[in-house]
């Protein structure tokens, strides 16, 4: 079991207007699943990314990831956490716009004190596997959409993390580069085995993912393997 | 490979216009703020030299006390110990031996009180270029009955070269002291302090007249580079023990000593006013910065970046592009300073400033001073004032939350 959570709420402005965005949320996630968390727009879905990814807490209740309680770190603590367990995949703006493709993916290797040789091996390898390699030395910003994804996909494996949370990884993408990085991320976790799990409005997306857990009002409504 | 220093350095290039903007302001901080200290300090110099070197001298050597009370009775020996200080001691150039005190001078039916000076002729005008000061007349030799005096006293008794002076007064240990004297020369001082009631008489000639054979009250010293003058004051001061007191200039003149500190904390607090308004810039530049990089930085507190890390590049930034525009300043200040020093600022041409200035006998032109110490000065401002400003981001990072700052 990679992430398991029992009765997580999250409120919002419990002072003011209260935003009950989730309320009693228990999942339990499986090493090597590639999961889709949908529902409509509102219904919490980036709230538990973020609760299960470490970059917020939960209101009430319990998670575990890789075994252990992580509802009770502080924010340092939950920093060092993420580093070293979670790889993020963002809608955009993922990466630092003044380091290559390279230098991105190596960043979080750095922060992990990984030796130099460590991070060149494994960079290339990612920005391949990505399909990146003509563009390794490029900023950002000479970078298409899809291939920024993708580097972020890279980057997000870099750490060797538990897992991969994407909150709407192709948003911003158009069908064919969303085909693309779909492909990718299906790829990797069929031949490396990394756990995804991510969050889409997109039909498309939706059909690609082996395990479908739809939130509706911040409870789970349905939750579909197939 | 990518260090914390790298990606300062490559985000201060990210924004290039506002780089140079804020760079360009320091440059003109820095620039402008060396360029006053240095016309400043240049100006003081050359007028501090002027006054020290036209008769006090840098520093003087008398009997403990007498700067308190400057009595005949304070008189010392000048012997041997004291004539070879030049070899003792290094950086001292030379000096000057005077017996000085005061006397009642007439000629015919005038009599005005006139402050003697007994000194060495050569060794006067090696130190003072006394002879340089003569509008009339020759200048003096030991051993020779003869007095050289100032224009003031000159006009009040109304005597000429070749008139007999005569002197009174009350000698060492209260002996009566009366003499003769031919007015050799007449002597113009710069200021005009200077210039009332100064009569001069070869060293041995004054001993004789106060009755004081052998001895002199002060011992002007003449010094190779004024920077080492506490050095050579201190040396001095341990050779002859704690008989003796070794004044430097600023205690003997300390009017003009507080002239010179009131006009550099003047100086000063234009300084801070102008580091103010740029600090006030700079500031700017980080909010919008700041703002700007949100994203950004929830970004990387989000993939695991520790916060002191990411302060630590902020800071540096911050603090990388005040140097660069301290250092371009610096590059600016030297040539600019140095044609100063070599060119002065003349104001001689203009007639209030140039008349207010000769009143007291100064040239109006200002060399500038062309100092490293004041460049490295405002390139430490300039580190101190970024440090401190590059405090805000940090404290911002230290409360951020990814999430937060994300949704922005
Ligand atoms: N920081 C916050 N402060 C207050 N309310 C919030 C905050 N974040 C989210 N909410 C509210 O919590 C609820 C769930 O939001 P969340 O962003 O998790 O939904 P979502 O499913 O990701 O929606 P979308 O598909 O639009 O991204 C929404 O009503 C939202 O307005
Ligand atoms: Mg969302």
């Amino acid at each position: 079991m990679v992430i398991k959570t029992e009765n997580i709420s999250k409120t919002y402005n419990p002072d003011s207007i209260p935003v009950h965005a989730l309320r009693g949320v228990n999942i339990e996630i499986e090493k090597g699943e590639f999961t889709a968390i949908v529902g409509p727009s509102g219904s919490g879905k980036t709230t538990l990314l973020n609760i299960i990814g470490g970059l917020d807490r939960p209101t009430d209740g319990y998670i575990e990831v890789g075994g252990s309680d992580i509802s009770k770190l502080s924010d340092n603590e939950l920093i060092d956490f993420r580093r070293n367990n979670i790889g993020f995949v963002f809608q955009a703006y993922n990466l630092i716009p003044v380091l290559t493709a390279r230098e991105n993916v190596e960043f979080v290797m750095l922060l992990q004190n990984q030796s130099e040789e460590v991070r060149n091996e494994r960079t290339e390898e990612l920005l391949k596997a990505v399909g990146l390699e003509k563009e390794i030395d490029r900023r950002p910003s000479k970078l298409s959409g899809g291939q920024q994804q993708r580097v972020a996909v890279a980057r997000a494996l870099a750490s060797k993390p538990t897992f991969v949370l994407a909150d709407e990884p192709t948003a911003n993408l158009d069908s064919k580069s969303t085909t693309n990085l779909l492909d990718i991320m299906a790829e990797l976790n069929r031949k490396e085995e990394i756990t995804f799990v991510f969050s889409t409005h997109d039909q498309r997306v939706i059909d690609r993912a082996r395990r479908v857990i739809t939130l509706e009002d911040g409870v789970i409504a349905s939750d579909i393997r197939r | 490979m990518i260090t914390l220093f790298k990606l300062a350095r490559r985000n201060i290039w990210r924004n290039k216009r506002r780089t140079y903007i804020t760079a360009a302001s320091i440059f003109f901080a820095v620039l402008l703020a060396s360029f006053m200290q240095s016309i400043q300090r240049g100006a003081w110099d050359k007028m501090v030299d002027g006054i020290v070197t036209s008769f006090a001298g840098y520093a003087q050597v008398h009997q403990v006390g007498y700067n308190e009370e400057e009595t005949i009775e304070k008189a010392f020996p000048f012997n041997a110990n004291l004539q070879n200080l030049p070899q003792e001691i290094d950086g001292l150039e030379g000096f000057v031996p005077r017996l000085t005190s005061f006397a009642l001078a007439s000629y015919e039916l005038q009599t005005k009180g006139v402050l003697v000076v007994g000194t060495d002729p050569e060794s006067e005008h090696g130190m003072t270029r006394l002879r340089n000061n003569l509008v009339e007349g020759a200048y003096f030799e030991e051993g020779e009955n003869s007095v050289l005096i100032v224009e003031g006293v000159a006009k009040t008794l109304k005597v000429n070269i070749g008139d007999t002076l005569v002197l009174i007064s009350s000698g060492y240990h209260g002996v009566n002291a009366a003499g003769k004297y031919n007015v050799k020369g007449i002597l113009k001082f710069a200021s005009p302090l200077l210039n009332r009631r100064m009569v001069f008489l070869p060293l041995s000639v004054a001993q004789n007249f106060y009755g004081a054979e052998g001895l002199i009250t002060r011992l002007s010293i003449d010094i190779k580079e004024k920077d080492k003058l506490p050095q050579v004051v201190q040396a001095v001061q341990k050779n002859l023990g704690d008989e003796f007191e070794v004044l430097e200039w600023e205690k003997l003149m300390p009017e003009l000593s507080e002239a010179r500190e009131v006009d550099t904390a003047g100086n000063f607090l234009v300084l801070i006013i102008l580091y103010v308004i740029i600090g006030f810039g700079i500031f700017g530049t980080i909010l919008m910065m700041a703002k700007e990089r949100e994203y950004e930085f929830g970004v990387l507190l989000a993939i695991g970046m520790k916060r002191w890390k990411l302060g630590m590049v902020i800071w540096m930034e911050v603090v990388m592009l005040g140097l660069f525009g301290a250092f371009l300043g610096i590059l600016g200040s030297v040539p600019l300073v140095g044609y100063f020093k070599r060119h002065p600022l003349d104001f001689s041409e203009m007639e209030g400033m140039a008349d207010a200035y000769e009143k007291f006998g100064f040239e109006p032109v200002f060399p500038a001073s062309f100092e490293f110490q004041i460049f490295f000065t405002h390139a430490v401002i300039v580190f101190i004032l970024t440090s401190i400003l590059a405090i805000y981001p940090l404290l911002k990072i230290r409360k951020m939350q990814p999430v937060q700052a994300m949704r922005g």
